[in-house]
């Protein structure tokens, strides 16, 4: 059974008024329990919405989304138990922290469990390890922590209620190359010890690339593309065609399998670029 | 000839947090460079390492505490004029939603040649071609709330632009845009460089930014860490890498065949130069 | 959604209401007040409905827009209304325990409403043909006679043009704030009123955080583009009185003279 489906999934904002937009259109997909996948599109192209829609935040207009199989809106007043269990991070979450100290602020989400005070405190050490803010920090007021850390902290409160499927929303928007690096390897940290399912929602290419099994388009309001990224990301032409690209390095090696050489459809990294070209160089005798 | 110069200039915010004092964030340390009249430079450092600090001393939010910049030859601490400099040296900030200031695009661009006590008629000209100029003319009646992040940053520069500057100073203008922002950001300041000759500092931590610039001056920890053209800063892969600072991608694979023995002349910058490279090595 | 206030709203335009002079506007809206208020008796009433119904069609806005604005209030409309039908005295026509309905009620009741909505009406067509800048700049130059007593036009108009300018910036925000703080698990829709307040604060305090940094943001960014204070400035937008603004004055004294001349001469009708 998938952890996530949606069945012919839509929302129409301002329904029956001159205003009306549709924002999703009849999106059906199946996600697998530990999977890592990247949602790409343009804004406007209805992904936060559709994000929004899987841990009840937007309640669709059709279509139903299954969590475990379950309805999530079979039963609207259980809506609330939805979101600890499908977690989500808003981009820029540090204009959410609200608490007089760090601590405090990541338990804001266990204490609406209704969890024990023992368990909560095991929950907010566990969330900020993940992100990596040392003992010191957790008691200080989070105005006064750094913009990285203030990030990190925002997301280890969402950490903090342990969902069994984490969205996050361009969670590396603004920050620099060190902060945007740190952010994504806690990220794959998290989800190799904890073996959850995580949604990230990006529009850096390289990023996706690195850390998804699954990639996820959207475009128009409809789902364009859902396949493994490597399938994805051999898609040049196609992506480029509804305003995305691709990395880099796959345009350079797609580039060079056109014009006749034969490397490996959609390569990913700088890493697997270099091995590929250095193992045609070694077969031809040109690297002495 | 240098429009704008820094001679070691140093700044440090002071601080009563006692633990952040050891770090000293976001100062500058002993700081020189030049600026010739016409350039597009790029600023780039991660957060923190003194680059927006900078940004503020070219048009006098700042003021040197050690040594001293000159804007068109006059000391920016010089009493009475710092209004004629930040007229010569606009600022562009990073949120575009904090630096409109009137609810209508057309009144917000007006905002500052009205400051400058400019006669209405000219200020209406100038805001049409400050408009044209950034591809904003048709939005001129619009609510900055209703248009996207690009277009909002892009209403930034022409209010700026309307003041006629010989330099805008662009702090981190594209952080908090999309990939669609971005590049419409980015065509308007290089038009402006190119067609009206204004010259940019761009404040960036995107190294695709960079590499369109004339020069890139890339900070660390307050100093210079090293400048020159795009191709020659980022040939230094190894610097670059050990400050943890990216590469793009095209270069980065050079620099590793270059590593392994691969003779490779001239380093890649753009997917381009990085294909034909690889089809000399290949062939 | 909070984003569908409709308040204070301005759409350009090149209608005879949007070509009048913003001071004329402001003048005129007044004295309209004035004559809602002053109008006493059914024949009064209808001239106020008439002028009103005038003002909307050579506003050049499209009447769905005026609706959405009605929207907003219907229910103090229907509230007031209410009230006032069981408000009026003589004999009653429909009685329920202490609650009567009588003719009287039933025209207090007609009276209320027509001249609420007449109200909003023209206030809305004000906030839908000026630009917010053209309206602080009126207020501005129609205050100044208060710089006497020490009041900083300049300064309060100057304010009100940000707070204009900010507002769906932060509805925008608090929906933002509030969808995160729900997706942690925050109750806002259910409990007592003091529990709902509690709720509030996790909305609150970051939207006064955000509200500060952009303050000192936007200060910065006004100080770049070289602003310090109202002396010296010029305005791209001159305010400039021609002869429409003086005939359409002089053409509400008349208006208002008459509504005046009709509550005397009908008094009977009230």
């Amino acid at each position: 059974m998938s952890i996530i489906e949606t069945r012919d999934l839509s929302f129409v904002y301002g329904i029956d008024t001159p205003f009306e937009k549709r924002a999703v259109n009849n999106v059906n997909i199946k996600i697998e329990q530990g999977e890592f996948i990247g949602i790409m599109g343009h804004t406007g192209s209805g992904k936060s919405t559709f994000v929004q829609m899987l841990n009840g935040l937007i309640k669709p207009t059709s279509g139903q989304v299954l969590l475990n199989g379950k309805d999530i809106w079979e039963n609207p007043k259980e809506i609330r138990k939805v979101r600890f269990q499908v977690g989500m991070v808003f981009q820029y979450p540090e204009y959410q922290l609200f608490e007089e100290t760090v601590y405090k602020d990541i338990s804001f989400g266990p204490k609406n469990m209704g969890l024990t005070d023992s368990e909560i405190d095991k929950r907010v050490r566990d969330a900020a390890r993940f992100v990596d803010l040392s003992g010191e920090l957790l008691f200080k007021s989070p105005f006064d922590l750094s913009g990285g850390e203030k990030r990190r902290a925002a997301i280890a409160g969402v950490l903090a209620m342990d969902p069994d499927v984490l969205i996050l929303d361009e969670p590396t928007a603004g920050l620099d190359p060190m902060g945007r690096d740190i952010l994504l390897s806690q990220i794959c940290q998290y989800h190799k010890q904890r073996k959850n399912t995580v949604l990230l929602v990006s529009h850096s290419m390289e990023d996706i690339a690195r850390v998804s099994d699954k990639i996820m388009v959207m475009n128009k309001s409809n789902l364009e593309m859902f396949d493994k990224t490597k399938n994805v990301f051999s898609q040049n032409k196609h992506l480029e065609e509804i305003g995305l690209r691709v990395p880099q390095i796959t345009k350079i090696m797609a580039s060079l399998n056109e014009k006749g050489y034969d490397f490996s459809e959609g390569i990913l990294t700088v890493e697997q670029a270099f091995a590929e070209i250095l193992t045609k160089l070694n077969k031809e005798g040109k690297l002495w | 000839m240098e429009f704008i110069t820094a001679e070691n200039v140093t700044f440090y915010y002071e601080n009563d947090d006692e633990q952040q004092n050891s770090i000293i964030k976001n100062a500058i340390d002993g700081v020189s460079l030049e600026v010739k009249k016409g350039e597009f430079i790029a600023l780039l450092g991660h957060n923190g390492c003194g680059k927006s600090t900078m940004a503020k001393h070219f048009n006098a939010m700042l003021l040197p505490q050690g040594g001293s910049v000159y804007v068109d030859g006059i000391d920016t601490k010089t009493e009475g004029k710092t209004f004629d400099i930040r007229k010569q040296v606009g600022l562009v900030l990073q949120n575009p939603d904090n630096q409109l200031v009137a609810s209508i695009v057309e009144e917000d661009v007006a905002f500052g040649p009205e400051n400058l006590g400019i006669p209405p008629k000219k200020i209406r000209e100038r805001v049409d071609n400050a408009l044209k100029a950034v591809d904003m003319y048709e939005y001129r009646k619009h609510a900055p709330y209703k248009l996207s992040g690009g277009q909002k940053q892009r209403i930034a520069i022409a209010g700026i632009i309307a003041m006629e500057p010989d330099c805008i100073v662009l702090d981190e203008p594209t952080a908090m845009l999309d990939p669609k922002g971005r590049d419409e950001v980015l065509k308007a300041i290089q038009k402006l460089n190119k067609e009206n000759n204004i010259t940019i500092i761009l404040i960036t931590h995107y190294m695709d930014e960079a590499v369109l610039a004339d020069r890139v001056i890339v900070m660390d920890k307050g100093k210079i860490l090293t400048q020159g053209k795009p191709r020659e800063v980022f040939s230094q892969v190894h610097l670059l890498k050990k400050h943890r600072l990216d590469v793009p991608q095209a270069t980065e694979l050079a620099y590793k065949l270059k590593c392994s023995g691969v003779k490779i002349d001239k380093m890649p910058l753009t997917d381009e130069e990085c294909v034909e490279m690889l089809e000399g090595i290949l062939k | 959604m909070v984003r569908d206030v409709t308040l204070g709203q301005y759409l350009p335009g090149n209608s005879l209401i949007h070509r009048m002079d913003a001071r004329a506007k402001i003048v005129l809206l007044i004295s309209f007040i004035v004559m809602i208020f002053c109008a006493f008796n059914f024949v009064s009433l209808a001239l106020t409905a008439a002028v009103t119904i005038l003002i909307v069609i050579s506003s050049g806005i499209p009447l769905k827009m005026y609706l959405k604005s009605l929207k907003v209030i219907i229910f103090i409309v229907v509230i007031t209304s209410v009230l006032n039908l069981f408000y009026g005295t003589g004999d009653p026509l429909w009685q329920w325990g202490f609650l009567k309905i009588t003719w009287s009620g039933i025209s207090r009741a007609i009276f209320v409403t027509i001249r609420i909505i007449c109200l909003i009406l023209a206030t809305s067509a004000l906030t839908f043909t000026t630009s917010p800048t053209n309206l602080t700049d009126a207020l501005e130059r129609l205050m100044k006679p208060l710089k006497v007593f020490h009041i900083k036009v300049h300064e309060i108009a100057m304010m009100m043009t940000i707070a204009l300018r900010f507002i769906p910036t932060l509805l925008e925000e608090t929906d933002k704030i509030m969808q995160a703080q729900k997706a942690r698990g925050a109750d806002m829709d259910s409990g007592n009123i003091i529990q709902r307040i509690k709720a509030l604060i996790p909305v609150l305090i970051p939207l006064f955080v955000s509200s500060f940094r952009r303050a000192y943001e936007l200060a910065m960014a006004m100080e770049c583009r070289c602003y310090q204070g109202g002396e010296g400035r010029t305005k791209m937008k001159v305010l400039h009185m021609s002869a429409i603004d003086y005939i359409m004055i002089a053409l509400m004294a008349v208006v208002l003279a008459g509504v005046i001349f009709c509550n005397i001469f009908f008094w009977e009708l009230v």
